[in-house]
């Protein structure tokens, strides 16, 4: 009972809300009043309005990114609004996971590969030969498509992060671990089973311990890669309702494959197409009334 | 052509089948039979002489005198000096050809050049080791240049292996390392090797049961074929287990063949307790690490 109520208070404002109304369908005693806008999406999006309020964490501009001589993304620009979710879609190949991973500089890993551009974090260069690789990972983390749990126990998954950050103190890594798993919704699900090996968790939820072991370095933003693609639907719904309540504390970008899912989780969609980026904007505009052809043939499923 | 009956072909194909499965039986039940006749045939002849005064005692030239002590010992330093000179150069030296050389034609021919150095003949090592560490370092026929020349026997073994069992550790690891904000050390330290752990010890196991299989470079070295004491410093002279093993099984009087089973006894013994501490390892290693 102790527990449900940490993480009660560990969600958000909907979410707190969300928990009492199925309570109250159970019992069937009273009635919250339901704000209109949940209904058709089952979770608020952020108006354009409350959007541009959300000051800019990422800028990205003129971005070019080429894979030996072949050019993967092609003067990319784009803003990307703190506490936001932001997804971009477009068909394979398009350059979406590519300019996710330019976002925490997992591309200098990939040999014979070329960036130009800005793009700035917080208003600070991330690309320059001076930046701090090391540093910018721990403020950038990055969620993969295939969960890749380390082979250790659950514990040490998450305890990494901190650990490879220099803290050494049990008690504080205990109090990291818990708190990101917590974060993670995955707390009540293995707090017994901490020392057990990773690798016997579920598929969804060694999916979530990633992404609680991306929390454990306290970053400002996270980065998801397809993070749901491998997933049953009812993992799948488990992590987007955990993106839903992640996105008041970090920067979201979510990169997928699933249009729905876009519309659901996201704030902001951007649509990539052939290294391009097509067109950027709010969820509900992007979906509702897109202003390219491109982009419509592509949300109505006429390609990609 | 008539029209065959499916149910002629199906059984035809089924019998091909059955027979192919016969042929592979048989085949692996030729090896086993050879086994086995090899290990009856010498524990017959080895068991006899088996007796606590052929394990402590020392060489000599009356057959039912002879004893093993002195080479056994000799084989365990051999191979304990080994292991510690061939695996941290292996491993160190794996661990740089796979995590940190960029692919580049100098790396290609430092891998092609280990693939043909594990193939070398093992004489070859024996006479390198004679001119490099008996003469030229000096150290005379001593545990430590024959342990010095069996690690160079083993070393392409031990980095060949250690290379396979770092390349099958999942790119996602490292990747998934790196994303959490860690060096190339900490990835390489903390989940690399440690998920290679158990692969490295299964080529390091096989490096040493050859290294304690080995007669000819020691022979080539000079190894003593009859010594009476027991070493107690790597700069002693030595024999090993395959050495004497193939001096008494050459010396004319029959008793002495007896007494060669029984070292190759001993020999085998030695091999098998190794292996099962190999075994063991792995399992506990590997206990944890499940992809």
């Amino acid at each position: 009972m102790g527990e449900a109520r940490t993480v009660t208070m560990e969600l958000s404002h909907h979410v707190e809300l969300r928990v009492t109304l199925m309570t109250d369908m159970v019992t069937q005693r009273m009635t919250l009043p339901v704000r209109p806008h949940i209904v058709p999406r089952d979770r608020p999006v952020r108006s354009p309005d409350e959007l541009a309020g959300h000051p800019a964490k990422i800028s990205v501009s003129h971005l070019n990114f080429f894979y030996g001589e072949k050019r993967a993304l092609a003067d990319v620009s784009l803003e990307i609004p703190q506490h936001c979710v932001t997804a971009l879609i477009g068909p394979s190949g398009c350059g979406k996971s590519t300019f996710l991973r330019c976002l925490n500089r997992m591309n200098d890993m990939i040999e014979d590969t070329r960036v130009e551009g800005d793009v700035l974090l917080d208003g600070n260069d991330i690309l320059g030969p001076r930046v701090d690789v090391v540093e910018l990972r721990k403020r950038v983390g990055m969620v993969f498509q295939k969960s890749n749990p380390f082979p250790k126990s659950v514990f040490e998954n998450v305890a990494y992060g901190p650990r490879v950050a220099g803290i050494r103190q049990k008690a504080v890594l205990f109090e990291i671990v818990e708190k990101s798993l917590t974060r993670a919704a995955l707390w009540d699900e293995v707090k017994d089973r901490l020392d057990d090996s990773a690798l016997q968790l579920s598929g969804g939820q060694q999916q979530r311990l990633c992404i609680a072991r991306a929390l454990a370095t306290n970053p400002d933003v996270l980065l998801m890669d397809e993070p749901a693609s491998a997933l049953d639907p009812a993992s799948t719904s488990r992590i987007e309702d955990l993106i839903f309540e992640l996105r008041d504390r970090y920067t979201i970008v979510i990169v997928t494959h699933n249009m729905q899912q876009a519309a659901r989780v996201s704030d902001r969609t951007a649509f990539f197409y052939q290294g391009e980026l097509i067109e950027a904007g709010s969820t509900n505009e992007l979906f509702t009334n897109p202003t390219r052809k491109q982009t419509e043939d592509y949300i109505t499923g006429r390609f990609g | 052509m008539a029209h065959v009956e499916p149910q002629t072909r199906h059984r035809r194909r089924a019998l091909l089948s059955q027979t192919f499965a016969l042929l592979c039986l048989a085949a692996t039940a030729l090896c086993v039979l050879i086994l086995i006749v090899l290990l009856l045939e010498v524990l017959w002849q080895g068991l006899p002489r088996l007796n606590p005064r052929f394990l402590m005692g020392s060489m000599s030239r009356f057959p039912e005198k002879a004893g093993i002590l002195p080479s056994l010992v000799s084989s365990l330093w051999l191979i304990g000096l080994t292991t510690l000179f061939s695996v941290p150069i292996g491993v160190g030296s794996a661990l740089y050809l796979e995590e940190y050389a960029g692919p580049s034609r100098w790396r290609h021919l430092v891998q092609l050049n280990i693939a043909n150095l594990a193939g070398v003949p093992s004489i070859v090592y024996g006479i390198l080791g004679l001119g490099l560490f008996v003469r030229t370092f000096a150290l005379q026929r001593s545990i430590l240049a024959g342990a010095l020349t069996l690690s160079l026997v083993v070393l392409p073994i031990v980095i060949l292996a250690a290379q396979e069992a770092l390349r099958a550790v999942p790119d996602s690891i490292r990747r998934a390392s790196y994303a959490l904000g860690a060096t190339r050390w900490q990835t390489v330290w903390y989940q690399v090797l440690p998920a290679a752990t158990p692969g490295i010890m299964t080529g390091v196991i096989l490096a040493i049961s050859r290294a304690l299989g080995e007669a000819a470079p020691l022979v080539a070295l000079g190894a003593a074929t009859f010594i009476t004491f027991v070493p107690v410093s790597p700069l002693d002279e030595f024999s090993a287990l395959p050495v004497v093993i193939f001096d008494w099984s050459s010396r004319p009087q029959t008793d002495f063949h007896q007494v060669a089973a029984a070292g190759i006894v001993v020999l085998l013994t030695v091999l098998i307790l190794l292996n099962a501490t190999a075994v063991y390892v792995r399992y506990h290693y590997g206990k944890r690490i499940r992809w």
